[in-house]
């Protein structure tokens, strides 16, 4: 009895070291593994799983190895070098064979350092612009964050076997068309590195919302522009957007209520906001703003971080958040970027000075179709005693909110305005 | 890696001078000299196109291009390129990628996994 509670014991501890490195270290021997098969995506994966699975079995009984990154790449590349043996009878796989045995063996890794760290080179290749924006969401959440294809046709709410396609197209296009598996050289990074950071960005947002199997996707997202802030420490963009995503997850426990409603910032309970993750956000974006190359990623960074450290929302800094949105709208002109300049115009300096540029903004027809811009003429047009009016953009507001949520918002709001005395 | 590069015609732009644009000339030389071209030419208008069938063993002949849009293709490039990204070099730098659109094709290499 006793021996099996200690195998039991170190089974459940060998799994949770496993479960420790399987969240940076799938994305590092599969890296390493692209490379050492000459770009074969299939092979590379098939060799990590199995070298994670090995893992699985054999360290509860042998213990943990000292160097578990050198055991899982090495397991992975044995791997390899079996299969592409076992397969050499193939005329492709023969030339992939004889030049891996034209070169030397490559070492057993025998520690974790020695490995080398290609997680960059693969960001750039699963987010290459050559690609499109749902192979590359895809290839980056199979490839860098290791979710199971299932897992991920589960966050996007397609079929599996329709993710399963998307992601086979995708690593086809990348053998075929031969997208190199590199960090762009300097002139092509302004190219390249905003993809990334656009993937990244739209997966923390895939994941900000309260629906369970989504959430995943933004603590991968977090973890993953972690890594490359780490890899890319002179790119302040790159630190831009972490800092970015922490500042908005430190706001995450208080934006939905017990019924699973959207809180509007002004309600939200602040006292939730996790402190942590605003001092790691403000401080990241700090540093990052000292090089003086504020991008739009920093921009929005320095916007969420008035936000977060605001004690009240009537305290939020407004006439600073004025002056970043008029700056985002000259680095990344945008109509949305326009509407909430015009918000915080309103919050700033009062309905009568945002009404004008709200109605610019309404009358270039750019937003025709969203209902936030007649929600907030709405609010405008309320706060300067204009009810009917307000009304008025409340209806249209409603009748174009896409979700359930929204439209309960929206005719809370209503039924507010229509109250005697307010 | 070879890559057909189809240098077509974008019918919704009109503007006939392009500030910056590269010229023709200059991009035949520079690639020919560094061997990324291996041959390339215009060819004639669709209207001068024959398409060509064969149906239940019947050659099926007809006048005009096979693509519904009209003088699509203006002409084409063969390039030999280390990867996309020297490819998409390539073509960034030809006039037609400014006032027209060019398709790269990678080349078919005979494989086991396709």
């Amino acid at each position: 009895m006793t021996d099996e509670k200690s195998s039991d014991e170190a089974g459940s501890e060998a799994g949770e070291v496993i479960a420790g490195i399987y969240a940076d270290g799938w994305s590092r021997i599969v890296a390493t593994m692209i490379r050492f098969t000459g770009g074969d995506w299939d092979l590379a994966e098939e060799c990590a799983q199995d070298a994670f699975t090995q893992a699985l079995r054999r360290w509860p009984e042998e213990g943990i190895p000292r160097q578990p990154l050198a055991w899982l790449t090495t397991a992975a590349r044995n791997r390899a070098v079996d299969r592409l043996r076992r397969a050499s009878t193939e005329a492709a796989k023969l030339r992939q064979f004889a030049a891996l045995e034209a070169e030397p063996p490559p070492p057993v890794y025998t520690s974790d350092s020695e490995i080398p760290d290609e997680r960059l080179e693969l960001m750039f290749t699963c987010c290459h612009p050559a690609l499109n924006l749902d192979a590359q969401v895809a290839l980056t959440l199979r490839s860098l964050a290791g979710l199971s294809t299932a897992e991920i046709a589960r966050a996007f709410l397609v079929t599996e076997r329709t993710m399963g396609q998307r992601i086979f197209r995708a690593k086809q296009k990348v053998a075929h068309a031969v997208i190199p598996f590199r960090v762009p050289p300097a002139h092509l990074l302004p190219d390249r590195l905003p993809s990334v950071l656009h993937v990244l960005y739209l997966l923390y947002n895939e994941g900000y919302s309260d629906q369970p199997n989504k959430t995943r996707l933004s603590s991968e997202a977090i973890r993953l522009a972690r890594v490359l802030a780490g890899l890319m420490p002179d790119e302040p963009e790159a630190q831009g957007l972490l800092a970015l995503m922490l500042l908005h997850d430190a706001r995450r426990a208080s934006r939905f209520d017990a019924e699973g409603d959207a809180v509007t910032l002004a309600e939200q309970d602040r006292s939730v906001w996790d402190q942590d993750r605003v001092a790691e956000g403000t401080a990241i974006l700090e540093r990052a703003l000292r090089r003086g190359r504020a991008g739009p990623f920093q921009i929005q960074a320095a916007i969420a971080a008035c936000h977060a450290t605001a004690p009240t929302f009537g305290d939020t800094d407004w006439p600073q958040i004025v002056g970043l949105y008029e700056q985002l709208g000259r680095v990344a002109p945008s109509p949305l970027v326009e509407l909430n300049h015009a918000v915080a115009l309103g919050m700033a300096q009062g309905p009568e000075t945002a009404l004008p540029v709200l109605d610019a903004l309404a009358a270039s027809g750019r937003l025709d179709g969203y209902h936030l811009l007649h929600a907030t003429r709405a609010d405008l047009l309320r706060r300067l005693g204009r009810n009917e009016e307000a009304e008025e953009s409340l209806r249209a507001a409603l009748e174009l909110a896409p979700t359930d949520a929204e439209r309960r918002l929206l005719e809370r709001r209503l039924a507010d305005m229509r109250m005697p005395g307010r | 890696m070879k890559y057909l590069m189809l240098v077509c015609v974008d019918p919704d732009l009109t503007q006939r001078d392009i500030p910056g644009e590269p010229d023709v000339e200059d991009w035949v030389r520079e690639n020919d000299a560094k061997g990324v071209r291996l041959m390339g030419d215009r060819v004639r208008p669709g209207s001068d196109a024959t398409t060509v069938r064969v149906r239940d063993g019947e050659v099926l002949l007809t006048d005009g291009p096979y693509a519904e849009t009209k003088d699509l293709i203006a002409g084409f490039d063969v390039l030999e390129c280390a990867d996309l990204d020297e490819a998409v070099r390539v073509a960034a730098g030809h006039p037609m990628a400014w006032h027209g659109v060019i398709e790269l094709r990678p080349f078919w290499v005979d494989d086991n996994d396709s």
